[in-house]
């Protein structure tokens, strides 16, 4: 009630009141406007034209101004407007470019007053001056907004935008002489009504056209535009350059944007495609609309505050041949409907999660998270503003963070800078790389690169470290399970056994990955400890839980870990090997059966000494034949790549890949490589090492990829006398007919390497340049420019 | 977007080997990689020939013509080991590739060829319109840099693109249109997209386009059985066909009971409306397409069937193919057709004059628009049956063009242009349903209608609005789609009955056009002011057809 007495102080004794309500009509209506003591309402369109009294409980049809038997298209009304001085004047706009005022005052049936056919096109809009009784705008689809003087027969001045087509056109309610008026370009004009020759100021708005605009009725400076890229933009005008200082995104294009009276920040909105609410926003909140009215069964093509002092009351008239009268008190707030609720992960694996303040506080005492609990409670609100009518939600927003190191991908950017791709021996470059990994801890990778290295080094090369490695990792597998030899003794290495791996391997690394995890969070389970290191020991808990108290025995947990990070240097082929072996579950029932499990889990832990493996040289030696061709091994190191590939691990496949080069490239067929540069390639330069991007690209053999370094590689210069864009090529100016880059120095055109100073944008050739500055610290121009050489 | 570099924007290195063109040519390149087979030309080497870089295109080249000499030296008499795919592959270069040493190596590989006793093909056409004199295109076509651009992003340079390319400010932003159309991401597979594009194709029987897009569709990894008839096709394709039917000759009829029947819940099988109006825009594109490749006389590739031969020449037959536009030579006499631009262009001046003076009655207005509208054109000969190749993909072939409103029946409700304009409503539809589409098509529409040459025939600056305008309306007008704000009058006053026979059968049954209805237009004017024309009628047919559609999606969507 209290609200209503205050609205009643603002309009003065004619109080309005009035309820949600809606009347029909004979068809779809193109604009609304209201007469200033807000009783009566005019909707105009293709087929109508009429004006309905605006009474407490409903529309009355007070008029009908479609008169004649047969009606010309100067009914055809694209816009209407209500005088707001004078009562009796209406003027409308007919869509083949027919401006028509209208006087309620006349007696006779046709109240046609006055019709000005000087616009070629569709008028888009016409608008009475605030205060002037005889002075009316239009603005057409041909370009031009023309000012009437009612008392005269024609124009008394045109406006031309040199652009097609004015979408709209508002006087200001402050500034008795200007005017601002919208294009289909983009733009806005501002215009003195006394300057026809041109605008006072025109900005680009939006992009594609300003469908509506509208002055702030209070702050004189504001204008709300509203356009087809779906935005509506509030933009100060009091200052030299035009400032955005609001930007609203709604979900359809802004067909007609009206301020709401009494509220500085609340404006209305509708949309001429698809989405048929109107929606009143605060300015200050672009996100969720204010209040949405959704009453609509097609596109609202009109709507307008019922009183200029009267906040409450808005009428609107649709394609869908309906007139309402919204009350604000019903309106839908969206804001009630919003979930203040949110759950997000991050690119690293951390999760955010938002909440409502009071479900966090409710559960004050819950156990605080064990690894890294970060709680941001990060909005800090500004102090309510009175005039703000939007309930206050706050949310506490808390971030997990993952600080396991396996999540961590500090490994990629260290080994991506560490590794060597070129420049080398193939055999040091694998050397190097293995290295690398090595100290990156991760073994597995480490052994695949020593592996490449003794498989497709030249047997010359090999003979002094190849027996000894080999040893070792033949030797493992007969001390683990003698009679696993028969099964596979001769393939070492072969496809058949390879393909057998495939299944398995995959399996492998499935271990592998969650004990990583929990190595580096705590180590609470030996068992799992164990297969953290590499297939290896993966093979060895699951020995190891048919007797798990023997090995426990045997082993802590300290010790173990210990071994693990020593074991890679000693027997790293051996891990390796069985990476590749799938026999361990056979293995195991096999073991059952017939050996027995203990012997094998020492000879296990004695292999990991030298001397061990050293014994087993005749075991090994007859099963290895030092002269097998490289290529003999193209086909597993391809599936391998495949391999670290699927795995994710693609800066292994791609860095193999380059150092190969020649040796594997023809095995893997020329999308996936592409496939695998473009990925890599991608993650460094998500890490920003363009450094090793570039290189990479540089090394790659594939076409597409090594274009890559050609893109976006073009360079558009304005030529140092005129300024203007260099077109042509060559090293002349075609507009000023000058040589445009010409030395500072020799004064000679520079054929060749130009070097720039990027404060003064003068320079020449290099080393004239290098000379110049190294006895002088200004612009050899003589710009004044203190230019730096670095 | 790579490939849609804008012609002329050259790099300009400062250093002595010339410009460099850098950029790559995106995915439509790529992603012809998946089809190889021996002896045809590769789409791997073929990508290499146009590459951007002049070294890499010189190895290719080299390549190439190894790859060529090996094979004749390999089994001497007989051509079985070269293809005849890479023959015609061979001759397309030689024929249409812009670069010049490609050009010509490619002819010498083809007359080694014939010396070594291979039967060697022969284009039939002599140039890539039968209409236009093929020195015309090559005179009045300066901008080889559009050429080369089209060849290194496209991999080839079609008859259309040359003819385009008389205006290559349209040129651009079609071939970016037609590529984001075809090649890059949205809702529908690229092999579907072709296959539409066929569709679309066949229903004018534009044997030109439908052989293009099935290259394309057997590029893309579509199967090739699908071209063989609508049978084998998926019956989410064949439900398209009614829709494809009217928007091609009737697209008026167009209702929202045709849009419910693909996109509603209980349509099976269903349609998005993303890839409906995917679709919708391809039919509509590839209909108005057919408009322009008929009204320009668009001769067969060199590599297409009718548009080479393997018998030698004969001297004094000339052999035609049945897939060029019909031979009959309407070359007319040639009467006071300078008196005819004189007056053309003393009737847009007055036109100008009288809009401003006189003022006739609304119903004087209504009636003009009625008479243009229901002004009966007789549109050419009917001509014989469409090619086998057509025959099997239309359903239908009875369903053609009628005119809007026939005198003395119930007209359907004319549409009015200010209700449903593309600038308000069609372009958030579209773009609210394929982003970049809008905006794609919206340039293109706005391209063709500010483009002009300030010149008519042999007058220099002329402002040809008004006639420009004529044309763009009363191909709607043919469409049913009406202006309120414009003086039908004008139409009848601009456009001389001979244009108004070539623009209505172009529009309306563009598979009837033949080289007099060609020739007895504008008969002082320049060809490429006459391919203007066409892309005028291209551009508005095709708003047209997709207003309606689009109008019907709305009401859909409502």
């Amino acid at each position: 009630m209290e609200k209503m007495s205050r609205v009643t102080t603002a309009l003065g004794s004619s109080a309005i009141s009035g309820r949600t309500m809606f009347c029909h009509l004979d068809a779809p209506a193109n604009a609304i406007s209201v007469c200033r003591d807000a009783t009566q309402v005019v909707v105009a369109g293709r087929n109508i034209f009429k004006i309905y009294g605006l009474e407490e409980e409903q529309f009355v049809e007070k008029l009908n101004l479609r008169v004649g038997r047969k009606p010309s298209l100067n009914f055809s009304c694209a816009d209407v407007m209500w005088h707001q001085v004078e009562d009796s004047l209406l003027a409308t706009a007919a869509t083949n470019g027919a401006v028509v005022t209208w006087n309620l005052g006349k007696p006779s049936r046709n109240k046609q007053d006055q019709l000005f056919t000087e616009h070629k096109r569709t008028v888009n809009k016409v608008c009475f001056h605030p205060t002037e009784v005889y002075m009316l705008l239009s603005g057409s689809q041909d370009g031009f907004m023309k000012c009437f003087d009612l008392r005269k027969k024609e124009s008394v001045s045109t406006f031309s935008g040199q652009s097609e087509s004015v979408r709209d056109v508002q006087f200001s309610m402050k500034d008795y002489f200007t005017f601002a008026a919208s294009f289909e370009n983009g733009n806005v004009q501002l215009w003195d009504i006394r300057r026809p020759d041109r605008f006072e100021r025109m900005f680009t708005a939006h992009t594609g056209p300003v469908f509506c605009c509208d002055w702030h009725p209070d702050d004189r400076g504001w204008l709300a535009t509203g356009g087809r890229d779906k935005m509506v933009k509030v933009w100060d005008m009091t200052t030299n350059r035009v400032k955005e200082i609001y930007c609203v995104q709604t979900i359809a294009s802004v067909a007609r944007v009206k301020w709401r009276p009494e509220r500085k920040f609340h404006l209305a909105t509708c949309s001429m495609m698809v989405d048929h609410n109107i929606y009143v926003w605060d300015i200050r909140r672009p996100f969720i609309p204010f209040a949405t009215f959704e009453e609509h069964k097609d596109v609202t093509t009109g709507i307008v505050w019922r009183h200029q002092h009267d906040p409450h009351f808005l009428l609107s008239g649709s394609k869908d041949s309906t007139l309402y009268q919204h009350m604000f008190e019903d309106a839908t707030r969206p804001v009630d409907m919003a979930n203040p609720e949110g759950l997000c992960f991050g690119l690293m694996g951390d999760l955010a999660f938002a909440v409502n303040d009071s479900l966090i506080s409710s559960d004050a005492n819950r156990k605080p998270y064990p690894g890294g609990d970060r709680r941001y409670p990060f909005f800090s609100f500004k102090r309510p503003n009175l005039t703000e009518q939007f309930a206050h939600v706050s949310s506490a927003l808390s971030v997990f963070e993952t600080d396991l190191d396996s999540h961590r991908m500090d490994w990629f950017v260290k080994t991506a800078q560490l590794y060597l791709l070129s420049g080398k021996s193939f055999a040091e470059l694998c050397d190097h790389n293995a290295k690398v990994a090595q100290e990156l801890k991760r073994p597995q990778v480490s052994t695949t690169w020593t592996m490449l290295r003794i498989m497709f080094s030249d047997p010359a090369n090999l003979a002094a470290p190849a027996p000894n490695l080999n040893l070792s990792k033949l030797g493992s597998l007969p001390l683990m399970n003698s009679f696993s030899m028969k099964e596979m003794g001769p393939g070492m290495g072969t496809d058949g056994r390879l393909e057998r791996s495939k299944g398995e391997s995959r399996q492998d690394n499935i271990h592998l990955e969650p004990g990583n995890s929990h190595i580096s969070n705590n180590n609470e389970e030996n068992e799992e400890t164990e297969g953290s290191d590499g297939p290896v020991e993966n093979m060895f808990a699951d020995v190891e839980l048919d007797d798990d108290d023997l090995y426990s025995m045997e082993q802590d947990n300290q010790a173990a870990e210990e071994q693990e990070y020593t074991l890679p240097q000693e027997a790293f082929q051996l891990r390796h090997e069985i990476m590749d072996n799938p026999s361990a579950p056979e293995h195991l029932q096999q073991d059952k059966a017939d050996s027995p499990h203990v012997s094998g889990n020492e000879a296990e832990v004695t292999c990991l000494t030298p001397i061990e493996s050293f014994s087993l040289i005749s075991i090994s030696q007859p099963l290895f034949s030092p002269h097998l061709p490289a290529s003999f091994f193209c086909p597993i190191v391809r599936e391998m790549l495949s391999y670290y590939a699927e795995q994710g691990d693609v800066q292994m496949a791609v860095s193999v890949l380059i150092v190969m080069g020649e040796r594997i490239r023809k095995e893997i067929d020329d999308l996936t490589q592409e496939h695998w540069y473009m990925s890599y390639i991608d993650l460094l330069q998500r890490f920003e090492l363009w450094n090793v991007s570039n290189e990479v690209i540089k090394l790659s053999t594939c076409n597409a990829i090594t274009c890559l370094n050609q893109t976006s590689t073009t360079l558009h210069i304005n030529c140092s006398n005129c300024k203007r864009p260099m077109s042509n090529k060559g090293w002349i100016c075609d507009r000023c007919r000058q040589c445009a880059s010409v030395c500072a120095v020799c004064h000679h055109v520079v054929k060749g390497l130009f070097v720039w100073c990027q404060g003064c944008s003068h320079g020449g050739h290099l080393e004239h340049i290098m000379n110049w500055l190294k006895s002088s610290t200004h612009c050899p121009a003589g710009c004044g420019h203190l230019c730096e050489y670095t | 977007m790579a490939s849609n570099a804008v012609p002329g924007l050259t790099c300009r290195a400062n250093g002595e080997d010339g410009p460099r063109q850098a950029c790559v040519s995106g995915g439509s390149l790529r992603n012809r990689f998946d089809s190889e087979s021996d002896g045809a030309p590769t789409a791997k080497s073929s990508a290499r020939l146009c590459s951007r870089d002049r070294e890499e295109r010189a190895a290719a080249l080299e390549e190439l013509s190894q790859k060529v000499l090996a094979c004749l030296g390999l089994d001497r008499p007989g051509s079985a080991r070269l293809g005849k795919r890479m023959l015609l592959h061979l001759l397309r270069l030689s024929r249409s590739c812009p670069l010049q040493e490609v050009r010509v190596r490619a002819s010498e590989l083809l007359r080694t060829a014939q010396d070594e006793g291979v039967e060697v093909p022969r284009a039939l056409a002599s140039g890539p319109s039968a209409f236009i004199p093929t020195k015309e295109i090559l005179i009045e076509g300066p901008n080889q840099d559009v050429l080369i651009e089209s060849f290194v992003s496209l991999g080839r340079v079609d008859h259309l693109t040359m003819v385009m390319a008389l205006h290559p400010a349209y040129l651009s932003c079609f071939l970016r249109t037609q590529h984001a159309l075809l090649e890059l991401d949205g809702p529908l597979p690229r092999h579907w997209r072709h296959y539409i594009s066929i569709m679309a194709a066949a229903r004018h029987h534009c044997a030109y386009l439908v052989q293009q897009h099935s290259a394309g569709f057997l590029e893309a990894g579509g199967d090739e059985s699908w071209l063989s008839g609508f049978e084998h096709t998926p019956t989410k394709l064949r439900s398209l066909q009614t829709l494809n039917k009217l928007l091609a000759h009737r697209p008026w009829l167009i209702t929202l009971q045709h849009i419910q029947e693909l996109v509603s819940p209980g349509a099976e099988p269903r349609w998005s409306l993303a890839e409906l109006i995917h679709a919708v825009i391809l039919m509509a594109h590839t209909h108005s397409l057919c408009s322009f490749v008929w009204g320009c006389g668009l001769n067969p590739e060199p590599d297409h069937i009718g548009g080479y031969t393997f018998q030698p020449p004969s001297p004094n037959h000339l052999p035609r193919s049945p897939h060029s536009p019909a031979p009959e030579d309407g070359r007319p006499e040639l009467v006071d057709g300078a008196v005819e631009v004189e007056v053309l262009l003393k009737r847009m001046v007055e036109l100008q004059q009288q809009q401003e003076e006189e003022e006739c009655t609304q119903e004087e207005m209504v009636t003009r628009f009625e008479r243009e509208r229901s002004e009966s054109i007789p549109t050419a000969v009917v001509r014989g049956a469409p090619p086998d190749l057509v025959v099997c993909l239309v359903e239908e072939p009875e369903f053609r063009y009628e005119d809007f409103a026939p005198r003395g029946e119930q007209s359907p409700p004319v549409m009015r242009a200010q209700d449903y304009s593309w600038e308000d409503h069609g372009f958030s539809l579209v773009n609210r349903l394929l982003p970049d589409m809008g905006q794609l098509l919206d340039e293109k529409f706005q391209v063709v209608s500010t483009l002009t040459y300030h010149r008519m025939a042999m007058h220099e600056g002329v402002d040809t609005y008004t006639l420009r305008k004529a044309l763009w309306n009363y191909i709607h007008c043919l469409y049913g789609i009406r202006y309120d704000d414009y003086d039908y009058g004008g139409v009848n006053v601009l456009l001389e009955r001979s244009l108004k026979v070539f623009v209505k059968t172009m529009a309306c049954h563009p598979e009837q056009t033949t080289a007099r209805v060609y020739h007895t237009f504008w008969r002082h004017f320049r060809h490429s002011e006459k391919v203007h024309a066409n892309l005028i009628v291209m551009e508005a047919r095709l708003q047209a057809a997709l207003l309606y559609t689009l109008r019907a999606i709305t009401y859909y969507m409502r």
